[in-house]
């Protein structure tokens, strides 16, 4: 509280005056001659190690309290805003090219009556976490990243982290989650509205019997089909939510950035997910056995 | 009441690059101290590194005998309370009123009910003069007031330590001159440690106790404001009087050609201006770490440029009368 003469001496840490521009640190390039390989090796995988902290941060923050409730709320209903349209456009012209390709084969073979099963295999194990995954990640992962990146580039995440608020938690856990479910919803409607596209253009137009139609389904279907469509859209849904959230949230140099940010998240996200959806189906083939004719 | 904030060789470098290396000082606690730098030299950046948002890659920062660096992410979340930012933009969130806005960190940290919150919130926006636009978005209202919004948002947890990126970029004389006003006023009722980043020249002349220049990579001076604005280091001097002759060229540092060159054209930096008086506070009341004009330049046996000290009408200035012991204390 008392001041007097002030304790805290000038500090003077700079160039003599004689030689101003003699001190200070010499600006060298960059020190990677002397590792060349082995250095760019260790720089690549630095993007993906950061993006596995960036995963695990946001796995711990899933289990913290309080949940975002809210925050969950208001991003659930805004990705199935942009998604559910989209989705089940996307799915009855799906549903409909699946019955047209079994169609004619199955006619010449005289097989009719497995048109059902063969389309509910196609679209409930395959199809639809497909359409979920293109959609999650084209309509609502974009739609994160661009969020986020906009927050970053304006200072809104450093405002809220220095407001002693983690946006991972606050922000990125209730995306994750919204997202998760989402997909899985999105999954079965996708199965739906596919199935009664194929339904439509089997029956309607290429003259098959509704009865052997659905009677087929038994015959090749099984609940564990139904289940791991619904398993992929859920780790779809998780991937889609943290990609782009760590492409938002890494964004940097204006909004340039963000369309970046956006465009290179939308393409590994694609990336991702067709891959994560090939060892999920191998996995899936391994472990339930399948029924035969 | 302010916290003192100890920077002891903070360097910090993006991808081999040094921004600034073993930068070493001493934010008096309840002062306001100013960082000044040509364009470019990392005022922002070490900003950023004093809040915890990036970190350094040696050094320590020393707040509440806590070294922020070294902090586990919990602790740090912790130490950030103390802190209150103003981003240049003032970084308010898009989504909500300025209402939401300033009422976030309270809803967020407190559990105060929405009665208590709403005085709060209003107590805040009428120091920074927004009263009557709670209920508007940030794009729907201009760059000062987002500015001034922020601020807001910036003192509603009562922060010891308050940081201020640019507060005058993009902001015409006028309103910088209100906003420095109102830097002072808030300096006099928070008894807050104050950081301002600029290089407006008029600020860094008009409200800070003490400045700091980063030039080249390194930090050139920092002391009381009266011993830089009587300096003779050209970088200072050359900074301060808003001058070409000198180290600092346009884009990065005059090489020794250019040096030698301008030293036989025998041209030189014009002498040293009048030091202004000190902003004061609106109500004349003085602040905690105020000091009387001059104070410092007689303490240290150096005599003031000619003209020094001088009030608006050019009168020299005079002790108040009428608190004398206030005013010396």
């Amino acid at each position: 509280m008392s001041s007097g003469p002030k304790a805290v001496e000038p500090t003077t840490a700079g160039p003599a005056p004689a030689e101003p521009t003699v001190t200070g640190p010499t600006v060298t390039g960059p020190t990677v001659t002397g590792a060349t390989a082995a250095g760019r090796f260790a720089a690549g995988l630095r993007g993906p190690g950061h993006f596995f902290a960036f995963c695990l941060d946001a796995l711990r923050s899933v289990f913290r309290r309080p949940f975002q409730v809210r925050e969950f709320v208001q991003q659930a209903w805004f990705i199935s805003s942009v998604s559910i349209l989209p989705a089940a456009l996307v799915a009855i012209p799906f549903g409909a090219v699946i019955a047209l390709q079994l169609g004619s084969l199955v006619r010449q073979l005289g097989a009719q009556s497995f048109t059902g099963a063969a389309s509910v295999l196609a679209v409930v194990r395959e199809a639809s976490p497909i359409v979920t995954a293109l959609i999650i990640a084209g309509a609502g992962g974009s739609a994160i990243c661009a969020d986020l990146g906009a927050r970053k580039i304006r200072e809104e995440l450093d405002a809220m982290e220095v407001l002693g608020i983690d946006p991972i938690h606050r922000l990125v856990v209730p995306r994750i989650i919204a997202s998760m479910l989402v997909a899985v919803l999105l999954n079965g409607l996708v199965s739906v509205v596919g199935v009664a596209g194929g339904y439509f253009f089997n029956v309607v137009l290429q003259g098959g019997t509704p009865g052997a139609y659905l009677a087929s389904f038994q015959a090749l279907g099984q609940l564990p089909d139904l289940i791991v469509g619904e398993v992929k859209a859920l780790l779809f849904g998780a991937v889609a939510a943290l990609v782009a959230s760590y492409h938002g949230m890494t964004a940097k140099g204006g909004p340039k950035g963000v369309g970046d940010a956006v465009n290179q998240s939308v393409v590994l996200t694609f990336m991702l997910l067709f891959a994560l959806n090939f060892v999920l189906t191998a996995v899936y083939f391994q472990l339930v056995p399948q029924r035969g004719m | 009441m302010g916290v003192e904030v100890r920077v002891e060789g903070l360097t910090k470098s993006f991808g081999g690059q040094p921004v600034w290396s073993d930068v070493s000082l001493t934010l008096p606690a309840g002062e306001i101290s100013v960082l000044l730098g040509p364009s470019g030299t990392g005022k922002s950046v070490f900003l950023k590194t004093l809040v915890g948002l990036l970190k350094p890659d040696r050094g320590a920062i020393w707040i509440e005998e806590q070294n922020l660096p070294r902090l586990s992410e919990r602790a740090l979340y912790q130490v950030r309370k103390l802190f209150g930012v103003l981003f240049q933009d003032g970084a308010l969130f898009g989504s909500m009123t300025i209402y939401d806005n300033v009422a976030f960190p309270l809803r967020e940290h407190t559990r105060k009910s929405e009665s208590e919150i709403r005085a709060v919130v209003h107590e805040k926006l009428e120091m920074v003069g927004l009263l009557g636009a709670e209920r508007k978005l940030p794009g729907q209202i201009s760059g000062g007031m987002r500015k001034r919004a922020g601020l807001a948002r910036a003192l509603v947890l009562d922060p010891r330590i308050i940081l201020f990126d640019e507060p005058d970029s993009g902001l015409d004389p006028v309103r910088t001159a209100y906003l420095n006003q109102l830097i002072i006023d808030l300096n006099q009722q928070t008894g807050a440690t104050f950081l301002i980043v600029t290089h407006d020249i008029n600020t860094a002349r008009t409200v800070p106790d003490n400045i700091g220049l980063i030039y080249h990579g390194h930090l050139a001076m920092f002391g009381p404001r009266e011993m830089l604005l009587s300096s003779t280091e050209p970088v200072v001097r050359q900074f301060l009087g808003a001058q070409r002759i000198g180290p600092i060229g346009m884009a990065e540092e005059k090489d020794s050609d250019e040096l030698r060159a301008e030293a036989e054209a025998g041209v030189e930096l014009p002498p040293l201006p009048a030091i202004p008086l000190q902003l004061r506070p609106s109500d004349g009341r003085p602040r905690r770490a105020e000091q009387p004009p001059g104070q410092w330049c007689a303490e240290h046996g150096i005599v003031p440029p000619a003209g020094s000290f001088r009030n608006a009408d050019g009168s020299a200035w005079q002790p108040d009368a009428r608190q004398p012991d206030e005013v010396l204390r």
